[in-house]
């Protein structure tokens, strides 16, 4: 694969840029051997250093390295916010040669299709998003498995009957969760109650802890979290109750306090996307349904992963490899009636399995087992 | 003992060179950081300050980062004139936004010349909206502005998150927090310039931003409100003795830079975004201080102190893909910049000697 390797510089080039280019032989920018390479962008919407979402991406990243060593130069660009920035982001990663280019959150969503018809050449990768064209496909994780096997853990460990949940922004991936989460509660707990408080972002150490703190205050002994930082964990840790880590292992943080960790894991979905592009054959995988197309994978094939148990009695883990290995195998999709919501109304008949689009637009009430209702 | 007497008068000479010297010493540290992190200084450089803008479509798209900076920054310019302390500007930008995205949501089936214009003056009336607040809380109780102003930033960040959640959202967006588009009519379109066509995302907006900005020199250096404010800045008794109204001065001001913030909002988002979403302005109401005082106050330095922070943010991207450096680098360039120029104002404004310390001086009276 060929790419672009210099850039024009000179073409507008001031004098003052010219007397300084000379002076440093602009060698910095661009290796020159990077013609035989594949060039990979990646857009991170935080730093690596969240410990969870964008950490997450980094580990998948560096996989890429790992795998293809020398076949491949990675680039990221961190911090990039979900708004015109990441259009400029983007269309600058695709200028500087990138062959393919994952953009890591779900507000990059309309500014990568709208670059990506600027470069139609170009691959790019949207994480988490609804919208493709013909060189824009779609990766996402079914991270709602993991929280369904949460819930089962919940359910058996709490004395108080009060589970907390910390949650982002109320949009349908968060919305699985919770739902899931209240599901596999109550598959093993008639009795116990999710509260959910809404931090209002995916990153904000502080807000996190605070609303961490206020479960605790109400009486939860399990806390959950849609949030990115440890700070939940660590708040845990300190009050003496339990928790589950979120995007990537944060035992390191909360060894005492976590049950275990849903670990999310980019790395192969990245390396066979990176691969196709090599061998000609990348695609965006259209399907009939609108949700189909999407590589939306989770547990079955280690794209979701957990972390040990730990912190919970013997039965208690047993109790939780059973439910992971049920929806592995696919004998357990979550998601199949009965579903009542929480205020008793039936939603899911018996016998029904929510399928992809379902799960993503019909998912306007919580589950029986979660208290309150979805803000907006 | 270092001694520091007020300067009678201040060169015009001296007032040029401060931000010159300023940018000057933020390189030659920004160069030493670069140093000791392990990069190439004089290459850092370059990559930071001159790659960013080496094709035309960037030198567009630095002017669009600089837009909502340059627009925001000219309004504060006469409210730091007037010694009126509006540090909200990131508040009031957003309810610009929430006012011309309402006109743009309510209206989709007008026409571009009037839905435009409707947009427009939403927004200057939003932003005067929420400036009024703190600046009438002065007026009335003596409140402090830079509080009231900063407080109330955080409150429009949650009204707009609160709108696009829930009574703004798009059904059609799967819960996702986003307003529909706007209409094509309520959408600020690029530039097409002959021959070259798009220069990267160079919008009509950053028009509008250069001619506010000449503008608001017109009417701080040759008129009587302009000469107000300055007085009221600089001399506040003198003001009163000449008549001026104080309050009248503030409320002013807060309205120039209230109305300012708002239009700059809507220009961001019927540029960039195309609709609302929780997100609207990303600390350009902040950094927007920065540009006003690296420009010294003048709207016409404005452009260039814009132009100047934009890039350092647009280099700040770029040094990482090329570099691969950390983007705290950007914020640590800003700090950097902003200390030198307030360092600068100290030695602008005062005259600093050397002296021993003298002996008690005995009074005569006594």
């Amino acid at each position: 694969m060929k790419t672009k390797t210099t850039l024009s510089f000179g073409a507008v080039a001031t004098a003052a840029s010219l007397a300084l280019s000379a002076l440093v032989g602009f060698t910095t920018v661009t290796a020159a051997n990077a013609a035989d390479k594949v060039k990979v962008g990646f857009v991170y919407l935080t730093t690596p250093g969240d410990h969870g979402w964008t950490y997450a991406h980094e580990v998948a990243r560096q996989d890429v390295e790992k795998h293809f060593g020398n076949k491949v130069e990675t680039t990221f660009v961190e911090n990039v916010p979900e708004g015109p920035d990441s259009a400029r982001v983007i269309r600058e990663l695709a200028k500087q040669g990138n062959d393919i280019i994952f953009t890591t959150s779900f507000g990059y969503m309309d500014h990568t299709i709208k670059v990506a018809k600027e470069f139609p050449n170009v691959k790019f990768e949207h994480i988490t998003g609804y919208k493709r064209s013909p060189n824009v496909a779609t990766g996402n994780i079914r991270f709602y498995e993991g929280r369904y096997v949460q819930g089962v853990v919940a359910g058996l460990m709490t004395k108080s009957n009060k589970i907390g949940y910390l949650a982002s922004f109320p949009i349908p991936e968060v919305i699985q969760g919770i739902n899931a989460f209240g599901i596999g509660l109550r598959s093993v707990n008639p009795k116990a109650e999710v509260s959910v408080i809404w931090v209002n972002s995916w990153y904000d150490p502080v807000k996190e802890a605070d609303a961490a703190k206020v479960h605790i205050a109400e009486g939860a002994d399990i806390l959950a979290q849609h949030t990115d930082s440890p700070a939940m964990l660590q708040t845990a840790q300190k009050a003496g109750v339990h928790g589950f880590g979120q995007s990537s292992d944060m035992k390191a943080f909360a060894p005492k306090a976590q049950l275990f960790s849903s670990v999310n894991n980019w790395g192969p979905y990245y390396i066979s996307k990176v691969q196709q592009m090599m061998d000609g054959k990348w695609s965006t995988g259209d399907g009939p349904d609108h949700w189909a197309g999407n590589t939306w994978v989770g547990m079955a094939d280690d794209y979701l992963v957990l972390s040990p148990f730990e912190n919970m009695p013997a039965d208690v883990a047993k109790a939780a490899a059973q439910a992971a290995a049920d929806i592995k195998s696919g004998k357990n999709k979550i998601f199949t009636g009965p579903i009542k919501d929480n205020a008793g109304k039936l939603r899911v008949p018996a016998g029904k399995t929510l399928n992809d689009g379902e799960l993503f637009q019909t998912l306007d009430y919580y589950v029986d087992g979660i208290s309150g209702k979805i803000p907006g | 003992m270092i001694s520091m007497t007020p300067r009678k008068h201040i060169p015009l000479s001296l007032t040029l060179l401060t931000p010159a010297i300023a940018i000057f010493l933020t390189l030659a540290v920004g160069a030493g950081i670069f140093g000791i992190l392990g990069f190439s200084p004089l290459g850092s450089l370059y990559t930071f300050f001159v790659a960013p803008i080496s094709r035309p479509d960037q030198i567009g798209d630095l002017f669009v980062k600089a837009c909502p900076l340059i627009i925001t920054a000219t309004g504060l310019v006469f409210c730091f004139r007037a010694n009126v302390w509006n540090i909200g500007a990131e508040g009031q930008l957003v309810f610009g936004a929430i006012f011309s995205g309402w006109v743009a949501l309510s209206f989709p089936d007008w026409p571009a010349i009037t839905l435009m214009p409707a947009m427009v003056i939403a927004s200057i009336i939003g932003g005067i909206c929420w400036a009024m607040i703190p600046a009438l809380l002065k007026v009335r109780f003596n409140t402090n502005e830079i509080l009231v102003s900063l407080m109330l930033t955080y409150v429009a960040a949650l009204f707009i998150d609160w709108l696009v959640r829930g009574p703004w959202r798009d059904p059609m967006s799967f819960g996702f927090p986003l307003t529909k588009m706007y209409s094509d009519a309520g959408l600020i379109h690029r530039i097409d310039v002959p021959f070259v066509g798009g220069l990267g995302q160079l919008h009509w907006g950053v028009v509008g931003a250069l001619l506010l900005a000449t503008a608001g020199s017109f009417v701080l250096s040759r008129t009587i409100l302009g000469f107000q404010i300055k007085v009221m800045g600089d001399a506040p008794r003198a003001g009163r003795f000449a008549g001026f109204k104080p309050h009248l001065v503030t409320i002013g001001v807060m309205a120039i830079a209230g109305g300012a913030a708002g239009l700059a909002g809507m220009v961001e988002v019927s540029a960039s975004m195309g609709q609302l979403q929780p997100n609207v302005s990303f600390g350009y109401g902040f950094t927007a201080i920065i540009v006003a005082f690296l420009a010294r106050l003048n709207p016409i330095g404005v452009i260039f102190a814009g132009l100047i922070v934009a890039l350092a943010e647009l280099g700040g991207d770029y040094a990482q893909i090329a570099l691969g450096m950390p983007k705290v680098v950007t914020g640590v360039f800003k700090g950097i910049l902003l200390f030198m120029l307030l360092a600068g104002e100290t030695f602008n404004r005062y005259h600093i000697t050397w002296r021993r310390p003298a002996v008690m001086p005995v009074s005569k009276e006594q």
